[in-house]
């Protein structure tokens, strides 16, 4: 469904004054997603991951370059069609809750986001009233303004606009980050049941360990580029099938995981923009 | 029932602040007055200053009261307004309140209609200009407020006096109504004639800083994660302007246009000076000039009483539109 090649981006900073320099954020990156199945893009803080979804999307800031190709449904994804795909096509679950709008009810957002993929104001209405029904908000729930729900009620509103448009790739950044255990398995259950209908989900996080058991294939990136890209299946064991020591420590990194070398390996992990290469874990 | 209670407490505190801040400048223009070196005796005789002997100006001064201390003359003043008299205008002969309402009627007229002018088209250029920052449309507009921002409004009312009434005479150059025409027989188009170009001259004031301040919360929405996320739904520029730019720019233009009327007030003194349009400003100015201190003191507290209303308006409209504010007022 989609497919990345050789994606580079960079974007542009000012040395001193009026020098401009070029920061590579993501570096010849290249990934494919089929509908049905969720790809997790894991990496820390700044390894180029929500700005790969809004590469995607489209939405980067005119001054960056980008070069490589991106197709969609087997047609190149070029600027125009971007527009035409937004919010139909193409949806995002953002990271942040401030993409809530403040002053309007979980309701009328939705049904936004619904006649922004072309449907009517009296279909729109009632299908932001049915998708947000599909995500156990309540009617009290759905005539709330952002700041009156709590945090895993907002997250499932911003799936709820995400999946209003039919759309047959969904990019969700960061879902469930600040959650308790039970709304996160909510919000990536969720996600699970989207794949399961044959769309394609892009599952953007930092959570190895979550992301697992309902990804198919996971990307991880560092520092822009992809240092593992792999079946979902090879995180096992004392991840012997994965090829990067990064990731193999990632893994082992985990707590279910071999404990000897937990601190250090979580180190280099957690620390991505260090200078060194992870040590390999040496295994007990 | 419990917020029933609760919304008469809250109406409650408004009115006794409102009364407290109404007292303080009654004290505060009562003292001034009292320092100043107008003598009531002199501007009550005005003329006939010259024809009356130092004994009958005592007279008057024992009769009025003028002895006693300035606490006992504001509590005496301040009786007679907490009974409704406000007291006699001598340049007008007729008493202050009477004076007030006519001359208000004019003034609201000219007031109301260069306030809502200022207040919609500020917002909409705001919008307009906000929606689509640097676009050559939003470089007009600032420019253009820019320029009248920095503009005197006594200025501007000159040179649209010279330009409209004198040069091109397609407004009248003074007053309400036609000149030797007795005030009920002049007809509304007639006075719509005579208040355009006032209103617009106090308008175009009230439009700018208005524009700038909406331009301003526009772009920080379009830059904002909620602009971006409704990008992210195929919205356009306006669609984003139209659903969520309203909501947001409505409150500082909303803020700005109440916290103005003082301003405004301010504005058509010098606008009702220039273009002779007897109005309350009218009013202030010729009393202020010609030592009328009951008129000039009655002018600043009803001045006070409509900013002071203003900004309580302004208060309640606020959880209307943004309602976090809501919730913290219950």
């Amino acid at each position: 469904m989609l497919n990345i090649e050789n994606l580079t981006l960079q974007l542009p900073y000012y040395k001193h004054w009026w020098r401009r320099e070029w920061t590579t954020c993501i570096d010849n990156l290249s990934l494919s997603i089929q509908p049905g199945e969720v790809h997790a893009v894991i990496g820390a803080s700044g390894a180029g991951k929500s700005l790969l979804a809004y590469t995607i999307m489209g939405l980067l800031p005119e001054a960056a370059k980008t070069s490589g190709q991106l197709f969609f449904k087997d047609a190149p994804l070029t600027t125009e069609r971007q527009r035409q795909l937004r919010g139909r096509q193409l949806a995002l679950i953002p990271q942040s809750l401030n993409a809530l709008d403040p002053l309007a009810s979980s309701q009328r957002q939705v049904s936004w986001a619904a006649r922004r993929a072309g449907q009517s104001k009296t279909v729109a209405w009632r299908s932001a009233q049915r998708a947000l029904n599909h995500y156990q908000l309540n009617h009290h729930a759905q005539q709330a303004y952002p700041h009156q729900l709590s945090g895993g009620m907002a997250r499932r509103v911003l799936a709820a606009m995400a999946q209003i448009g039919n759309a047959s790739l969904i990019i969700a950044d960061e879902p469930s980050v600040g959650l308790d255990p039970q709304q996160r398995d909510r919000v990536l259950a969720s996600l699970k049941a989207l794949a399961l209908e044959g769309k394609a989900i892009m599952l953007i996080t930092h959570d190895l360990r979550h992301a697992l058991p309902i990804a198919d294939h996971v990307t991880i990136l560092r520092q822009g580029k992809c240092i593992e890209a792999t079946p979902a299946i090879a995180f096992q064991g004392n991840g012997e099938q994965l090829k990067s020591t990064y990731a193999c420590a990632l893994w082992n990194a985990l707590p279910d995981n071999t404990f000897s070398t937990q601190v250090r390996a979580k180190e280099s992990a957690t620390h991505a923009d260090a200078i060194d290469p992870p040590k390999e874990p040496t295994i007990a | 029932m419990a917020l029933d209670v609760r919304l008469i407490k809250i109406l409650a505190s408004r009115l006794v602040r409102l009364a407290l801040v109404l007292l303080c400048v009654a004290m505060v223009t009562f003292g001034l007055v009292m320092l100043s070196p107008i003598d009531p005796v002199d501007a009550y005789l005005g003329p006939q200053m010259a024809q009356v002997s130092p004994e009958q100006r005592a007279l008057i001064a024992e009769r009025w009261d003028f002895d006693a201390s300035p606490a006992v003359q504001f509590g005496h003043w301040l009786s007679q307004l907490l009974s409704g008299e406000l007291g006699w205008s001598h340049i007008y002969n007729q008493s202050v309140s009477e004076v007030i309402n006519q001359r208000f009627q004019r003034s609201f007229i000219l007031l109301g209609s260069a306030w809502l002018m200022s207040l919609l088209v500020g917002f909409a250029l705001g919008v307009i200009a906000g929606a689509k920052e640097g676009s050559p449309l939003d470089r007009m507009i600032s420019g253009y407020a820019y320029v009248t921002a920095s503009t005197p409004a006594f200025w501007l009312g000159m040179l649209a006096v010279l330009l409209f009434s004198v040069y091109l005479g397609w407004t009248p150059t003074c007053c309400a109504g036609p000149v030797g025409v007795l005030n009920q027989d002049v007809s509304m188009l007639t006075r719509l004639h005579h208040l355009v170009l006032p209103m617009t001259t106090l308008a175009l004031l009230g439009i700018a800083t208005i524009t700038l301040h909406t331009r301003a919360r526009m772009i920080a929405l379009m830059n904002s994660e909620i602009a971006l996320h409704a990008f992210a739904q195929g919205a356009s520029r306006s669609d984003i302007a139209w659903r969520h730019g309203l909501r947001h720019a409505s409150l500082p233009a909303l803020t700005l246009a109440f916290a103005s009327l003082g301003e405004l007030f301010g504005g058509s003194i010098l606008i009702e000076q220039v273009f002779a349009y007897p109005g309350l400003g009218q009013a202030t100015v010729e009393a202020g000039l010609r030592s009328d201190v009951p008129l000039l003191l009655g002018i600043a507290l009803f001045t006070a009483l409509f900013v002071s209303v203003g900004n309580l308006i302004a208060d309640s409209l606020y959880p209307l539109i943004d309602p976090r504010m809501a919730q913290e007022q219950l």
